[in-house]
């Protein structure tokens, strides 16, 4: 067998075979069954929950059962009880946890309605809110009733205004579909940065290692640095692709399976009723793009250090670039159009996620993504050339230096004449 | 299957490592290189195995470059030991092994031949981390050797071992000479090459400085050892005329001589004068060659 394939099964396979690599997994694949399940989880633990109780006490004497009837049109989970005690009796109830909070509801100067809310504590904004838009709602029936309007105007003022957003260019998608593909891009976005930045420093580490171990003279001697280096790079990038194809999969089932119970829910809101199977296909050709950029320049850096304590500290750099990339990204969720974001999604370094995030989230010429692509993968080229002979060099350099001055001598040491 | 370098030079940027080394080195031969650290040993192996490209200079095997089309011919042990500290005998001699085109099941069979002539049949499947200095380098030498290559270079590859295991390594290495492989090998001890080699070179600051037969190297030195044990004052016999250098030692003194002729005339200096014990004219040892010609202690 030709030796470029053993090292790179040989990679492989015993990366493959580390508890690692397998725990990660393992954790990965339950974290994406928990969230695609997370709808019934929520409900588990909602059903627990027993209702809010909300006392009120109301010195009108008339305006209890409008208010009901408005709360309970907003908001059926929260019970409200009539008090007909006092204001410290009610305010002993609560802090004994009887009620959830009480509501002390009078008439202004105005004769209008007003309200104080009182609990134990107000961080449950949700109640206090419900409450009040109940009460405003009985505060505008009155006064309007008082202004002599009629219940068919009043409907005319409060009815909502028709209107509708059509985009004249086709296929463009519109404002649901974009929050829908929003979800799921957001996601794959984590997903790409995440695994970029560990393969990418995996292979680091890998060079590193095989360097400090010293083994990397015999295996050089046997094979050349170049084989070596693209049969790791190409090996790691087998294991991580089987890591994303086991995770994608179980995702996808495990959210298929669950479509029926949670519509409407916390999946519509991520997009993730339609799936659509060309984002994904992207996702992985992206990630993979940015891999083999980004590995590769990984394997010169590692190589060009003699420790594995500096191995971090030679590649913080690519680090923040791809921590640069993923951050415009998230910047570019919200403005998938903005002008910046179209042009850092050209600058190769970026393109993995921009383009992605563009490609996922807007309707692009086919060009756009080819150029992004294209260019990609000339840097990937030009990078995996350069870096084939930084790394034919590193190898065989030894000692406490680590700095970029490195690169000059590394390719000193591969120059013929 | 000659090695041939012609006036190999090499050079990293204005530093030059080796300049200007020709030499030749026969098949089914056992050559050694002497040299202290930086005199371009290591460097000179890497060019001949093709890790490194010559500045100037031309280095072919059985006329041709080295390159990895025949690395399954060549074996390697580097200077600078080291295996995976992870993984297991057995699975990196296999991977090891089949880099240099071996199958599996060759390899296995290999490995538990060698390692049954070290003694250490049970470390196939141990981790090499677990292993002590001396045993690791036993498993890479057999890692350099499980191909059968036909030109060895081992670099240094008796240092850092005990006696007991110093000898095990010199008999695989002259059983493997034996059947056929060519070997080079630099050492930092006189005594091994002295011991092994036919055909040696002695290298300094790059340049080779000795380089030739061990026989035809001792010949043309031209100076002589004597060495004088006797029970009464001697020293006077360092200022005969044609005595280099003199030592004394607890019994006697040891002597550099510039030639056979001399010895005889110490021997009537002293002749009569009281009870010598042994006087002996000796060859010259490859050290003090190596101390004449470089010109400081080494060891």
């Amino acid at each position: 067998m030709n030796k470029f394939w053993i090292i790179l099964f040989h990679t492989y396979m015993s990366k493959l075979k580390t508890k690692s690599f397998i725990i990660t997994t393992i954790i990965t694949a339950l974290i994406v069954v928990g969230l695609s399940n997370i709808e019934t989880v929520i409900d588990r633990f909602d059903s627990d929950d027993e209702s809010t109780k909300v006392g009120v006490l109301d010195e009108t004497g008339e305006l209890l059962p409008l208010f009901q009837q408005q709360l309970q049109m907003t908001d059926e989970s929260i019970v409200t009880q009539e008090l007909l005690v006092t204001e410290e009796e009610a305010n002993r109830l609560v802090t004994e946890g009887e009620l959830t909070g009480y509501l002390l509801l009078t008439y202004d100067s105005e004769n209008l309605p007003q309200g104080v809310y009182k609990a134990n504590s107000i961080t449950n904004s949700n109640i206090s809110s419900r409450i009040q838009q109940a009460l405003q709602q009985v505060k505008v029936s009155l006064a309007t009733e008082n202004a002599g309007i009629t219940q068919g105007q009043l409907n005319q003022l409060f009815s909502p205004v028709s209107f509708e957003q059509i985009a004249l260019e086709q296929n463009a998608k519109t404002e649901e579909e974009l929050n829908q593909a929003r979800g799921l891009v957001y996601v794959l976005l984590f997903v790409i940065y995440f695994a970029v930045i560990m393969y990418a420093s995996m292979i680091a580490m890998e060079v590193a290692t095989e360097k400090s171990s010293r083994v990397m003279e015999i295996l050089i001697s046997s094979v050349s640095p170049i084989k070596q280096m693209f049969g790791k790079i190409l090996g790691i990038g087998l294991l991580s692709l089987t890591q994303m194809v086991v995770i994608l999969l179980i995702g996808y089932t495990s959210i298929r399976r669950n479509m029926d119970s949670m519509e409407g829910g916390f999946f519509e809101v991520f997009g993730f009723e339609e799936l659509p199977v060309s984002t994904f296909v992207y996702a992985i050709i992206f990630f993979l793009l940015g891999y083999f950029l980004f590995a590769t320049l990984a394997a010169f850096l590692g190589s060009l250090v003699s420790r594995i304590e500096d191995v971090q500290q030679m590649i913080t750099p690519m680090t923040l670039l791809i921590v640069a990339a993923f951050m415009i990204a998230m910047f570019g969720l919200t403005k998938p159009e903005a002008p910046f974001i179209t042009v850092t999604s050209f600058i190769p370094f970026f393109t993995p996620m921009i383009m992605f995030l563009r490609v996922g989230m807007l309707n692009l010429p086919f060009w756009e993504i080819a150029l992004g692509i294209g260019l990609l993968v000339v840097t990937i080229v030009l990078f995996a050339i350069f870096g084939a002979r930084v790394y034919r060099g590193g190898v065989l350099m030894y000692g406490k230096s680590n700095s970029f001055k490195d690169i000059k001598k590394a390719l000193q040491l591969t120059k013929e004449k | 299957m000659t090695l041939h370098l012609q006036n190999v030079t090499k050079r990293f940027g204005d530093f030059t490592a080796v300049d200007n080394l020709s030499l030749e080195i026969p098949e089914k031969e056992m050559f050694g290189f002497l040299g202290a650290n930086g005199a371009g040993k290591t460097t000179t192996f890497r060019m001949i195995l093709g890790l490194l490209d010559a500045t100037e200079g031309k280095i072919s095997w059985d006329n041709q470059k080295i390159t990895y089309d025949t690395s399954h011919l060549i074996g390697y042990l580097p200077e600078e030991r080291g295996l995976y500290p992870k993984v297991k005998v057995s699975e990196q001699l296999v991977y090891l092994g089949r880099l240099r085109g071996m199958d599996k099941r060759a390899v296995l069979k290999q490995l538990e031949y060698w390692l049954e002539r070290f003694r250490v049949p049970e470390y196939a499947n141990k981790k090499v981390e677990e292993l002590s200095k001396g045993n690791q380098q036993k498993i890479q030498f057999i890692a350099s050797v499980i191909h059968k290559p036909k030109l060895l270079i081992l670099d240094e590859p008796f240092s850092g071992l005990d006696p007991v295991n110093v000898e095990l390594l010199k008999e695989a290495v002259i059983d493997l000479k034996k059947d056929g492989t060519s070997i080079v090998f630099s050492s930092h001890r006189m005594e091994h090459v002295e011991e092994l080699c036919n055909h040696l070179c002695i290298m300094h600051h790059g340049k080779p400085i000795v380089h030739g037969s061990l026989k035809e190297i001792k010949r043309s030195f031209g100076k002589k050892n004597v060495i004088v044990h006797a029970d009464f004052d001697i020293s006077h016999i360092a200022n005969i005329p044609g005595v280099v250098k003199a030592k004394k030692t607890a019994e006697g003194m040891h002597l550099q001589v510039e030639s056979e002729g001399i010895s005889q005339k110490i021997l009537e200096a002293i002749s009569g004068k009281g009870f010598v014990r042994k006087f002996v004219l000796e060859e010259p040892s490859l050290n003090d060659i190596f101390i004449d010609k470089v010109g400081a202690s080494y060891e």
